[in-house]
């Protein structure tokens, strides 16, 4: 019970102390997690820096076809501070991706998306989704020739749906070409899109909570031994994690804040000439491959779309009962040829489509569909895991490795 | 066995990063590598050169502006760079004073109105003016030159794979054609240009310019100080990011390794 009277009226109305008491500063976390689980909070402060700094280039930003990218150089050059917040905006679109990528290779790895936490993946999987809607509407923005390329590249998939698509092509644009109707709407959505994504992450919260965070050996959390409060012990850890993560970021922005974009995006965006090579953001690359790979354009958006789709039925895909890969012999590999695979993937997208580059996207793009369809499932049904730890404490005492070597040598199945 | 994981992740992390350099390169394919010259502006404490940034404003307005605009810049940017009043010496741009600039500038004509009858009349520059652009429109600047289009130059260091070094070889890549190039009408040969043939005619030649301190006007000093110049044009806030990039590393250096061992601290009395 709280001391302060004040506090303790406004407890009994609204609970907002013991909200923080309970959920935020006593939550209980295993005890076991290692810094690739500092991604999540990240992703989520990342979310946050990206919404403040994309307000304050919105008050000054021009949704017109004749205004948008001189008013972007206006931000540049004439607001004070403007080339900062920009470049902040700018590079922390691409460290979002990557932040939100080894968050979603952490959760593959550690079986996070096995249940109970089906509902909790689903709504990652809805975020990752929402994040690149909002993405290619922001990449737009500027009007340079990658906005503009881009832009009728991704909205012309969807006149590959029979019948209907080149009407929704229409529709999607307000006009008959990418124009000013349709930078409008991108400007329009690109600012409500994370409002969006903000509620889904809090749904992706709730989802957490209830079940709390999986773990490195991937096992229930048993007794009071296996826990330790969030706060101070992921409090800190995550304010360390923050500190790399704001060095790599200050250095991008600082001191090479162009490296992940394409020069071709400070050419004013010209519908009469268009790019020798179009190619998105490095953070589409791995689908703009699998788009690429299928001969017929119908059958590229598809595969495409179902690229992201596989990761919403991954929890009964994979039937294996034990969480973390750690124990899995068979997954941990396929776990690590599924992260070349998508390496490759990404690598071919920005490779011209053409020789060896199809040969190879098609063949990595097999590879990732089997992956998700064949691999795991088959994997799970065959692979014998090794000894689970009787206890997340117990599991820290011995060490992992010790572990597996000793339920090895004693042939404990 | 953990170990051993940390290891691969940090791997493949890497690997990760050298597809996003490479990933970056498409497009280039066809003109040879940009030679990387030695530039003041280069790396983390990279400053600009202001005599250079002078010069090289000297040979745009002498050479480049006959046929390309800028028209992101004003005269009034000429001074201290964004943020700075016109001579501060604390400046990051070409650092012409006030009155220098109000002389540039009135010694071009800028169409200005409607007055008060509604008509557009002519008027000296001011210091707030844009750069004059040398054709009023597309279609006046294509009929100049044979068709083809000069490009703006305000962020053009920025639009072009290669940056400064392309631009620079672009500027000196001029050469005779070997004798199996058949050139198309109006066209020049140029090695660093994709396809080698380029519709703008060799720019720079020794001593097209006169500069006034003494530099001697070699084509590689002046396409050296025109890219210092049209870098400084696309990024004029370069040196300002420098300094402030490395106060924000230190500090964050600091504040970071402060939390490590916070946490060290902190973590201890886990068993």
């Amino acid at each position: 019970m709280r001391k302060n009277a004040i506090v303790r009226w406004i407890d009994h109305r609204l609970p907002v102390v013991n909200f923080i008491e309970k959920d935020l500063i006593g939550y209980p976390e295993p005890k076991n997690l290692n810094y690739w689980w500092n991604f999540g909070s990240l992703a989520g402060i990342v979310l946050v820096v990206m919404i403040l700094s994309g307000l304050f280039l919105s008050m000054h930003y021009t949704a017109h076809i004749d205004h948008a990218f001189n008013s972007v150089e206006s931000i540049m050059r004439d607001v004070n501070g403007g080339w900062l917040i920009r470049y902040i905006h700018m590079n922390g679109a691409s460290l979002f991706f990557v932040v939100v990528y080894i968050h979603i290779f952490r959760g593959l790895y550690y079986g996070s998306y096995k249940s109970p936490r089906e509902l909790l993946w689903m709504l990652g999987v809805v975020i990752l989704l929402l994040m690149m809607a909002t993405a290619f509407m922001g990449y737009v923005l500027p009007w340079g020739q990658m906005s503009f390329w881009g832009a009728t590249v991704i909205t012309n998939l969807f006149s590959a749906i029979p019948v209907v698509g080149p009407d929704i092509v229409t529709w999607l644009w307000g006009g008959f070409a990418v124009g000013n109707p349709t930078l409008n709407r991108f400007f329009s959505l690109h600012f409500l899109l994370p409002f969006v994504i903000v509620a889904v992450v809090l749904l992706h919260i709730v989802a957490l909570r209830i079940h709390g965070s999986n773990n490195p050996v991937g096992i229930d959390i048993k007794n009071d031994s296996d826990f330790i409060p969030f706060h101070p012990y992921y409090t800190v850890k995550d304010l360390f994690g923050l500190g790399i993560f704001a060095m790599v970021f200050a250095g991008l922005v600082f001191f090479s804040p162009n490296l992940l974009g394409h020069p071709d995006n400070y050419i004013p965006a010209n519908p009469l000439a268009t790019p020798p090579h179009i190619v998105p953001e490095w953070y589409f690359l791995p689908f703009y491959a699998i788009l690429r790979s299928i001969p017929s354009k119908l059958g590229g958006v598809l595969a495409m779309g179902s690229a992201i789709f596989v990761l919403f039925l991954l929890p009964w895909l994979d039937r294996s009962k034990v969480r973390s890969a750690t124990f899995r012999p068979i997954t941990k590999i396929l776990f690590w040829l599924l992260v070349v695979d998508v390496l490759i993937l990404g690598y071919l997208g920005g490779k011209p489509p053409e020789g060896w580059y199809v040969i190879f996207g098609r063949i990595a793009t097999g590879w990732y569909f089997l992956h998700f369809l064949l691999f795991i499932p088959l994997a799970s049904w065959f692979e014998t895991p090794h000894a689970l730890p009787t206890s997340i404490n117990l599991s820290i005492k011995e060490g992992t490795a010790t572990a597996i070597a000793s339920a090895k040598k004693k042939g404990v199945r | 066995m953990r170990q051993w994981n940390w290891k691969i992740g940090f791997a493949s992390l890497t690997v990760l990063g050298l597809v996003f350099l490479s990933a970056q390169r498409v497009g280039a394919a066809e003109s040879t590598e940009p030679v990387p010259q030695d530039w003041s502006f280069d790396g983390p404490f990279g400053k600009f050169d202001r005599a250079a940034l002078q010069r090289g404003y000297q040979v745009y307005k002498e050479v480049c502006s006959a046929c390309h605009s800028m028209n992101l810049l004003s005269f009034r940017n000429l001074g201290g760079g964004a943020g700075f009043a016109a001579g501060d010496e604390e400046s990051s741009g070409p650092g012409f004073s006030a009155e220098q600039i109000k002389a540039l500038a009135a010694s071009f004509t800028v169409k200005d109105g409607p007055n008060d009858q509604g008509e557009f009349f002519d008027r000296p520059g001011r210091a707030s003016d844009r750069f004059v652009a040398p054709f009023a429109n597309e279609q006046a600047a294509r009929s100049a030159n044979n068709g083809a289009l000069p490009p703006d130059l305000s962020v053009i260091v920025k639009a072009r794979e290669g940056g400064a070094d392309y631009i620079y070889g672009l500027l000196t890549g001029y050469k005779t054609p070997p004798a199996d190039v058949i050139l198309g009408a109006g066209m020049n040969y140029n090695i660093a240009f994709a396809g080698q043939q380029i519709a703008m005619a060799q720019p720079l030649n020794d001593n097209g310019v006169t500069f006034a301190d003494g530099t001697k006007a070699s084509v590689e000093q002046q396409a050296h100080d025109v890219v210092q110049f049209l870098t400084w044009a696309a990024e004029p806030n370069l040196e300002t990011r420098h300094r402030m990039g490395i106060s924000v590393l230190i500090y964050l250096a600091v504040f970071t390794g402060l939390l490590y061992a916070l946490k060290r601290r902190i973590w201890k009395r886990v068993r």
